[in-house]
């Protein structure tokens, strides 16, 4: 099947699915400190908490289809968004594909064996599961979750009776996790890139993950101590933030911020270097613009770092202040944009083969695109003062997030899953799953940014009359999004279970991970190649 | 349709069709040439690739021709925020005041409302300030919205330019009401707003004919009813209808006792309210209440009258 003159590797060592270590079983996994087993470690955990958030979004929905009460009360509603919120940016999203696909290929891709702290790489995945354990006793514990919303603004979180220190406590502890896949991942980089491989010859996904981990490392630690001032406000009353104590609300959004704004380019930087993997690989081409796409990363995480204010022109912050940041943030919109032209110019004079890791390439750079230029409206100050803490952010962000990084997410299942469980999927149901999840996504949040303009707010248990017919749209799409979801899920579990077994090379990529066999063995490489040009080698004579 | 009812709104709406006219066209432009090139560059109609490793001219025009474009956006979202900043001289000042979950607008003259009402054409500067939590105060027909921030002043200004009612919404999460948080502001014409002016001043809060319905209006603009019912419908507090009179089961420091309410009661209850606390209420704090003596005994009047 592959394109590539390489023959397939010749299985020398058995694969890591099947090596015995000290433990067998579930201990097997959980003490295990082979990245590829973390990988997948981290791909069920995350997708647990996936699949509890889409419900919580689902019951959202559900709630906003009448006016007045529907399902639940206001209080269980202001729970629900914050506990969708908590899970989907911190148990879903900021872990979701460094942890997963970025543990599991990283090595390899590099030429390595293993990343650079195997132990501190387990370390991470458990202070996840601790933060897991930690939130659902904030669920199940005392006064219940917190109903703050994920951003946790004082003085009302210093007020609520909800358990927030302990849902804090938790982001506080997944924030180490973070903190210690960032590290790893640097380290990982600079020392066991494989002989001859270069940063210029790093393949993007590469290049994404290693300016996501420089934010990891250096944004983080700003919110843990956040979070950390806002528990001890809470439990010893120090006055930092709580204004009846003399302390500055606003102080606290500048510091919230300042790590969850650069956060928002960790969530999908390596979304976009999963599709800078996709596209050369089913474009049969090398990719158009390689640099200009690998310094653009840097570039996005480093201007990401000086825009924050731009969550706060409304909020009391001097109006000098608000212009400054309006001002950089447009200058984000640039390397963003760079990229995006680069992709298309690579599909010129290509050899297209669509696959389903193709459609969701496309369905990423879609979703992207309006995701991307919204965000472009909330950036011009006068715009976002009318736009700001209304459904038009929620259908933003979505967008950007959920349509970019996460149907990059979905993409990197179907591209990757082949190598990961050696098993391959099923093409038509992968298809239609795409095709529902389309229909619903866009019904979902292009109508909750049409009602955002029109002065619907976010966080609102209810509606008033006129916006009734949007929001009855919204919630029918969805349960096609959601539909489409579960039967994505469903695709996948199958294949891993009941999928045909995958070749080396299913999809004629030229990356190292496609050199290994399927599944890889435990040290990836028999013998660590020799690098000698650039990723995407992709002949020009079709064969 | 949103209507744009004040002088912001050109202003907003043109700078969001400006970025939603240039969004448009790339959107189209890049999804275009996208599905061409799928189509085009399909494998079964081209085989023989062409690497081609990048292009410095396109990588320059296509930095820079985004660059021009975002600095125009920049530049119109900053001129209609510098005009949202700068408050003309001669703005009449209301002092707005956010608390959980409601609104009170408080004229020159010391009249205070639960709704706004303004002259169409005349500057407006709301002082915004809040008693607990972050509200936001927002109106979406005039395209402003500013912070309510405790401890801290903020304002915005508006000229409204057509008549008419438009909603009043809080759009910062305050609570289990927020989505309740929500007045109106009347636009009249100059003439009959000033009729209106001068009539508030009569109005006095306090004293007048009938106590009980002077409480009845302050337990309004106190914004007591926003968890107080008046008329028996569950909500965050004990519901007002048939209050007086009744027998509560209450904690005092943590111990559980029975208490009649009467005047004496109510009047504790409003000036500390975290002396008594209502049992299968006890964990949702009662805000102090700034008001003097004679207004709570319009309250207690009205609390008679609510059987
Ligand atoms: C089936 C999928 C989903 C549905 C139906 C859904 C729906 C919703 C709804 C209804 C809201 C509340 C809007 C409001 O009242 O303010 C919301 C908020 C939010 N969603 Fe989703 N969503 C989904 C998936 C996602 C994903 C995949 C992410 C992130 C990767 C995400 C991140 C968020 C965040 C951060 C919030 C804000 C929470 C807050 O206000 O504190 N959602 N979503
Ligand atoms: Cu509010």
């Amino acid at each position: 099947m592959s394109r590539h003159a390489v023959a397939d590797a010749v299985r020398t060592q058995e694969s890591y699915l099947d090596v015995k270590g000290r433990y067998s079983g579930l201990f097997g996994w959980i003490f295990s400190v082979d990245h590829k087993r973390i990988g997948l470690l981290y791909l069920g955990s995350v997708f647990l908490f996936f699949i509890v958030g889409i419900f919580l979004g689902l019951f959202m929905r559900l709630e906003q289809l009448t006016m007045g009460e529907t399902l639940m009360t206001a209080n269980m509603y202001n729970r629900l968004f914050t506990l969708h919120g908590v899970i989907m940016i911190f148990f879903f999203i900021i872990p979701g594909i460094a942890g997963t696909m970025g543990n599991f290929f990283l090595p390899i891709q590099i030429g390595a064996k293993d990343v650079f702290f195997p132990r501190l790489n387990l370390l991470s995945w458990w202070l996840y599961l601790a933060g897991a354990v930690l939130a659902l006793f904030a669920i199940f514990s005392g006064e219940g979750m917190a109903d703050t919303g994920w951003t946790f603004y004082v003085p009302y979180s210093v007020q609520t009776g909800t358990n927030v220190t302990l849902a804090l406590f938790a982001a506080f502890i997944l924030g180490f996790s973070s903190i210690l896949t960032g590290l790893n991942f640097i380290a990982t980089v600079h020392r066991l890139r494989a002989p001859g491989m270069t940063f210029h010859r790093m393949p993007l996904f590469i290049w994404s993950l290693y300016s996501t981990a420089w934010i990891q490392v250096l944004a983080t630690p700003v919110v843990g101590i956040t979070l950390l001032l806002v528990i001890l406000e809470r439990t010893l009353g120090i006055g930092i933030f709580n204004p009846a104590m003399g302390g500055d609300p606003i102080l606290f959004q500048h510091l919230f911020w300042i790590y969850s704004h650069p956060a928002v380019y960790l969530m999908v930087l390596p979304g976009m270097g999963i599709v800078s993997e996709i596209i050369p690989t089913f474009c049969r081409r090398i990719i158009f613009g390689y640099k200009a796409i690998a310094w653009s990363s840097v570039g996005i995480a480093g201007v990401g770092t000086l825009v924050w204010g731009h969550h706060m022109y409304v909020s009391g912050q001097s109006s000098t202040a608000s212009i400054v940041f309006s001002f950089l943030t447009f200058f984000v919109a640039i390397p963003t944009a760079i990229k995006v032209f680069n992709w298309v110019a690579t599909m010129y004079k290509a050899s297209i083969k669509v696959e389903v890791p193709f459609l969701y390439a496309l369905a990423f750079l879609f979703h992207f695109l309006i995701g991307g230029l919204t965000g472009l409206m909330n950036a011009a100050i006068s715009v976002d003062v009318h736009v700001h803490d209304t459904y038009f952010i929620v259908g933003h962000f979505h967008y950007t997030m959920f349509g970019g990084s996460v149907f990059a997410l979905f993409g990197a299942l179907y591209y990757w899953g082949p190598k990961m469980w050696g098993k391959m999927y099923h093409k038509k149901s992968a298809v239609v799953a795409l095709v529902l999840q389309l229909i619903g996504f866009n019904m979902l949040y292009l109508t909750m940014m049409y009602m955002g303009y029109q002065g619907m707010p976010r966080r609102y248990y209810d509606h008033l009359p006129q916006f009734h017919d949007a929001h009855l749209v919204a919630t029918v799409g969805s349960w096609f999004l959601v539909t489409g979801l579960l039967m994505m899920i469903g695709t996948l579990i199958h294949s891993i279970f009941k999928g045909e077994k995958a070749p080396q090379n299913p999809w004629g990529g030229t990356t190292l991970e496609w050199q290994v066999p399927t599944p890889p063995p435990l040290e990836n490489f028999d013998v660590v190649p020799t690098i000698t040009s650039g990723p995407y080698n992709h002949k020009e004579e079709a064969e | 349709m949103l209507s744009g009812a004040s002088s912001f709104a050109s202003l907003v709406d043109d700078a969001f069709f400006f970025i939603l006219v240039v969004s448009i066209i790339f959107f189209v432009g890049i999804v275009a040439t996208m599905i061409y090139f799928v189509v085009r560059y399909h494998h079964t109609r081209n085989k023989k690739v062409k690497n081609i490793e990048g292009n410095l001219t396109l990588e320059i025009v296509w930095t820079v021709i985004p660059t021009l474009l975002v600095m125009g956006m920049f530049y119109y979202g900053f001129i209609g925020y510098s005009d949202m900043r700068n408050v003309p001289d001669d703005a009449m000042k209301i002092k707005v005041t956010a608390r959980k979950w409601s609104w009170t607008f408080t004229y020159p003259n010391g009249y205070q409302a639960t709704a706004l009402t303004v002259p169409q054409g005349k500057a407006i500067k709301a002082e915004i300030e809040s008693e607990d939590v972050i509200h936001s105060f927002y109106i979406p027909a005039f395209r402003v919205k500013q912070d309510a921030v405790p401890g801290r002043d903020t304002y915005l200004w508006f000229r409204a330019t057509e008549m008419g009612k438009f909603d009043i919404l809080c759009t910062e999460f305050c609570g289990d009401r927020h989505a309740y948080m929500l007045s109106s502001v009347d636009v009249l014409p100059q003439e009959q707003f000033d009729r209106w002016y001068a009539n508030t001043g009569k109005q006095e809060i306090s004293g007048g004919a009938d106590l009980s319905k002077t409480g009845e209006k302050l337990v309004t603009l106190k914004g007591c009813i926003a968890c107080h019912s008046i008329d028996g419908t569950p909500r965050v507090s004990p519901t007002f209808k048939g209050l007086y009179g009744k027998t509560e089961t209450i904690y005092t420091d943590g111990k559980e006792r029975q208490v009649r309410v009467d005047e004496a009661y109510i009047s504790k209850s409003i000036k500390e309210p975290a002396a008594d606390k209502v049992k299968g209420f006890e964990n949702i704090p009662m805000p102090q209440q700034d008001l003097s003596d004679d207004e709570i005994e319009a309250i207690i009047a009205y609390l008679k009258s609510n059987k």
